[in-house]
């Protein structure tokens, strides 16, 4: 029997049901649960071999799951060739046919659709507007840019209004100041036409910066799924920390109240947001910018040798180690409070509610 | 200098023998003699007007045109499976294929003959036919081949993406996307095919012999400098066919890519 939805839940698009891709003995997506909604941008990051990639083309058809589910609309389409499921793929080398015009490149998915020649003329030039390639239609594609070949990719996507579109790593090709713009063009565009979208990327600024949601991913399975800003301020687990704004993970035992010990005698208060048990053991992430050099000892201060410095202009990078051998990342902005050397002690005070307590503790470094 | 010399050299040996034939086939007297004792049109009247010759070049038109038109698809499925159909043994598979370009022509051509005769099929054509396919596979197989291993396969699945069936991303991405080694295979299949002698001597008869075969058997039996003219005929058909490939599709590309 079907309940009535009420209409503040969005309706997922593409769901995951327990979807394992194995190669041989690798599993490189492994009991996958994920559900995209309606119009929104969702991300896979990870690092390279984490998965993402597989799950796209598992979504796209180009591979099958050895085990689970892909349904698309509700409706199961595990098993139905890519050409049959509908969606727009923007693949990472561009992929454009070099021996058609970008015209015909365009047009490839409405000319498979059946569409008539004078509604193709309509339709390509209207996205190749969207993608501000107006007057490119004669040209080939070999003969564009990188920056225009790619929008190109995205018009050809987009021409058939597919049900989803899903982004391959699209910006990983281009120089940086051309990723940046195309960065905030593609959500300009995505917005702008309201689809649905899986976008795989390595790069967690481009995540942060476009994703409704971003699912971090590892070794086959999503550590993490959330809104980019929920993904950086409360990382779930050690590696979702790390790969996201390279966090300080520090291992200590919870010793009553909010008091964590840290080992080497440094104790600290932690805003939890849960009730910690005495004894028990946890991770905290501190973000690098989060920490203060201190003028001495006092509450929530630690002592820590400095082991590292890298001047960045804006920022001088630290690494120090802490009494018990832990190694703790500070930003501090330049100029710098003081004079900074290797070999030098130094007090740090780490900020009761700047530290993140981890979900799932990992083995102390 | 030396250098320049030595090519220079190396130039006119390749070259000399050509040379010779097309001079000599403008001799006005009926013997095969160098330097020629002036100039004259008869000897390629008597080529055009020969009704053996006419037959033979009927023939060759049929046989050459037959073959390359079965190898074409043939070796390009097989340059497809080779490089994308997770073959059991494919160096073995790619070995046979090109085999034919190490079997002596007379082994071969026995063999075809042997097999012919118990087909019942020695006064026909199609032998020949069946014989040049697998004469010119080697070559088809091997220039599809190297098309095939450029080939990009994200974008057939970008044309999956797109809707496109397997069968139309063949047609409308995979094939097109070979051309340059299909129109290269389309070359060496003609010009092997047209000028194979020892298989072809093997199989045909007077009515089915092809053009190589029928000017050996003139050569046998005639020394009059005919059998020049029609070499120069054929000398610069093969030229006109690799000048216009050259020109029009790109020949360097083919064979310089990859």
């Amino acid at each position: 029997m079907a309940k009535a939805v009420p209409k503040a839940v969005p309706k997922a698009v593409v769901e995951l049901q327990g979807c394992t891709r194995a190669y041989g003995s690798v599993r490189a997506v492994e009991a996958l649960d994920l559900a995209v909604l309606e119009g929104e941008f969702l991300s896979l990051l990870g690092p390279s071999g984490c998965g993402k990639t597989t799950t796209l083309n598992l979504i796209a058809g180009f591979v099958e799951p050895t085990a689970g589910r892909i349904l698309i609309d509700g409706e199961d389409v595990t098993g139905r060739p890519a050409h049959l499921r509908g969606l727009g793929v923007v693949f990472q080398s561009y992929a454009l046919f070099p021996h058609l015009s970008v015209f015909e490149n365009v047009a490839f998915g409405l000319r498979e659709r059946r569409v008539s020649s004078a509604e193709i003329h309509r339709k390509v030039v209207e996205a190749l507007a969207l993608v501000r390639l107006e007057g490119r239609e004669r040209q080939r594609s070999v003969e564009l840019s990188g920056g225009m070949q790619q929008r190109v990719a995205l018009a050809r996507a987009l021409v058939y209004r597919p049900r989803v579109l899903l982004l391959d790593e699209p910006l990983a090709a281009l120089d940086r100041k051309l990723r940046e713009e195309m960065r905030d063009e593609l959500r300009a565009i995505q917005q702008a036409v309201g689809i649905t979208t899986v976008f795989v990327t390595h790069d967690q600024t481009e995540a942060l910066g476009l994703s409704d949601r971003i699912a971090v991913m590892s070794h086959g399975r999503i550590e993490q799924l959330g809104a980019p800003r929920a993904i950086y301020e409360r990382p779930a687990t050690r590696f979702v920390a790390d790969f996201i704004g390279a966090s300080t993970v520090l291992h200590g035992i919870a010793c009553g109240g909010d008091r964590v010990a840290l080992g080497g005698g440094a104790t600290v208060h932690v805003v939890a947001g849960r009730a910690l048990r005495a004894g028990e053991e946890v991770d905290l992430a501190i973000r690098p910018e989060r920490v203060r050099l201190a003028a001495g000892p006092g509450d929530n201060v630690v002592e820590a040798r400095v082991e590292g410095l890298v001047y960045q202009g804006a920022q001088t990078e630290v690494t120090a180690r802490m009494g018990d051998g832990q190694r703790v990342l500070v930003f501090v902005v330049e100029p710098a409070p003081m004079p900074l050397a290797s070999g030098q002690t130094v007090h740090l005070l780490l900020p009761a509610d700047a530290f993140m307590v981890l979900t799932s503790a990992g083995a102390p470094e | 200098m030396m250098l320049r010399l030595a090519v220079l050299a190396l130039v006119a040996f390749m070259t000399l023998p050509t040379v010779v034939v097309i001079a000599v086939s403008f001799n006005p007297t009926a013997i095969l003699s160098f330097p020629p004792a002036g100039f004259s049109w008869r000897w390629y009247v008597n080529v055009l007007t020969y009704p053996q010759f006419q037959r033979a070049a009927l023939n060759s038109l049929v046989v050459t045109g037959g073959a390359v038109a079965l190898a074409l698809p043939i070796g390009t499925l097989a340059a497809l499976a080779l490089e994308r159909g997770r073959l059991r043994a494919p160096n073995l598979w790619a070995g046979l294929l090109l085999s034919p370009l190490v079997v002596p022509g007379v082994a071969a051509g026995l063999g075809f003959l042997i097999l012919a005769a118990a087909a019942g099929l020695l006064r026909s054509r199609v032998v020949l036919i069946v014989a040049h396919v697998a004469l010119v596979l080697p070559f088809v197989v091997r220039s599809v081949w190297v098309s095939v291993r450029n080939l990009d396969p994200t974008l057939e699945r970008a044309a999956a993406s797109l809707g496109a069936p397997p069968w139309r991303t063949f047609f409308r991405v995979t094939l097109p996307l070979l051309r340059p080694g299909l129109f290269a295979a389309l070359l060496f299949a003609v010009v092997v095919s047209a000028n194979e002698f020892v298989v072809s001597l093997f199989i045909s008869n007077r009515v089915t012999e092809i053009l190589p075969v029928a000017m050996f058997t003139y050569v046998v039996n005639y020394t009059d400098p005919t059998i020049a003219a029609l070499s120069s005929l054929f000398i610069l058909a093969t030229f006109l066919l690799v000048w216009l490939a050259d020109r029009y599709l790109g020949l360097g590309r083919v064979f310089l890519q990859h």
